[in-house]
């Protein structure tokens, strides 16, 4: 998929450039984003490194189980046919804390390990069950705490407020996860009504 | 007030978790170190990708396909009142993860970072996922092949931050 797409932007790019008779700006533009490539890379670098390394220290203190727990008691209406100390919930609960705050390394193994939690007690082992469906839907909607890499880009972009989209993602990501949630809801009672 | 918790959010965090660590006696420097030594190779990850991916979006520019593309959907755009701008972000975000950071990257230096086209573009960015490999990869790992109601609805959502984002930005700035 990722294939088509940026070997057709280039393509393309060559063809408006030889229409353009801009061919040799399109070869330099390749040249200038590979070396903003780096650039960005590397002013990205300095918040990854000390975001990641902040995050370390909550994983040993044991700040995030702590937050795993607190967000348990939402399991019972996400997840109804569920108990809430089976270990698929356990699972995914330590996924979504890992999203929320921001462990994306640690999130997707704990992830896959729900969804083989989940895979056991499915009875259609082809077809995604609706527990499946929630979570994978909720996983889709990233709540984060604080999008660190959005704020690292926009400060190095120059911007004199770097942090001011905070609040507005916490706004948007919230009204996203609500549809998304609502709608799996919504969608799984119809579809079973219909059987 | 939003404003307030924007700005203030990070360093009660930072505190937060330094605070609670010194509280459970972990080693932190330690782990703070470990950390970041994953943060690096995280990042040095995806570099490639962003090499290859910010190259195209410049080529993209520079040969005016990209003004002819935003000008082809104008009329989806002016309809939602997105800036014409946001769309090839909108529509590559569910597809491509780094590909949309190099996209939010091209946007906030041609547009400016606090302009509304950069607000709206880091918000969109910061509150919608990667749709389409989050599914990919959790599906394919138990090798489910109907996932039913799933795209919808991750749509949906993705649609949801999508219109969120240019609505309350043009709301607030």
């Amino acid at each position: 998929m990722m294939g088509y797409i940026w070997g057709g932007m280039i393509v393309l790019s060559f063809l408006f450039g030889m229409i353009g008779g801009q061919t040799e700006a399109v070869a330099q533009a390749a040249l200038d984003g590979a070396k903003n490539a780096v650039d960005m890379a590397l002013s990205l670098l300095g918040m990854m490194c000390l975001w990641s390394g902040l995050l370390e220290i909550a994983k040993q203190s044991g700040l995030t189980e702590k937050l795993a727990r607190l967000i348990r008691p939402l399991t019972r209406f996400l997840f109804p046919g569920l108990p809430p100390d089976s270990p698929a919930v356990m699972a995914m609960v330590m996924n979504m804390t890992a999203n929320f705050l921001g462990l994306s390394n640690a999130a997707t193994p704990l992830g896959l390990a729900a969804m083989e939690e989940l895979h056991k007690i499915n009875p259609r082992p082809e077809r995604a069950s609706d527990e499946m469906c929630m979570f994978v839907v909720i996983n889709t909607a990233s709540i984060s705490l604080i999008p660190t890499t959005v704020i690292a880009l926009r400060s190095a972009a120059g911007s004199v407020d770097p942090f001011g989209i905070v609040a507005p993602v916490w706004i948007c990501s919230s009204l996203a996860l609500l549809v998304g949630v609502m709608a799996s809801k919504l969608m799984a009672r119809r579809k079973r009504g219909q059987r | 007030m939003l404003h307030m918790f924007s700005v203030g959010v990070m360093p009660l965090v930072f505190l937060g978790i330094i605070g609670y660590g010194f509280f459970r006696r972990v080693n932190i420097f330690d782990a703070f170190l470990s950390g970041a030594a994953g943060g690096l190779k995280t990042l040095f990850g995806i570099l490639p990708a962003l090499v290859g991916l910010l190259a195209a979006i410049a080529m993209f520019r520079a040969s005016g396909a990209l003004a002819f593309t935003t000008k082809l959907l104008a009329p989806i755009t002016n309809f939602l009142h997105i800036p014409s701008e946001i769309m090839p972000l909108a529509l590559l975000r569910p597809i491509s993860g780094s590909g949309a950071l190099a996209l939010v990257n091209d946007l906030l230096t041609s547009a400016g970072s606090d302009s509304m086209v950069g607000r709206i573009a880091s918000v969109v960015m910061g509150s919608t996922e990667t749709t389409f490999y989050t599914l990919a990869v959790y599906y394919g790992a138990i090798h489910i092949r109907d996932s039913r109601h799933t795209v919808p609805a991750a749509l949906l959502a993705d649609m949801t931050g999508l219109l969120a984002g240019v609505y309350i930005c043009q709301l607030l700035y």
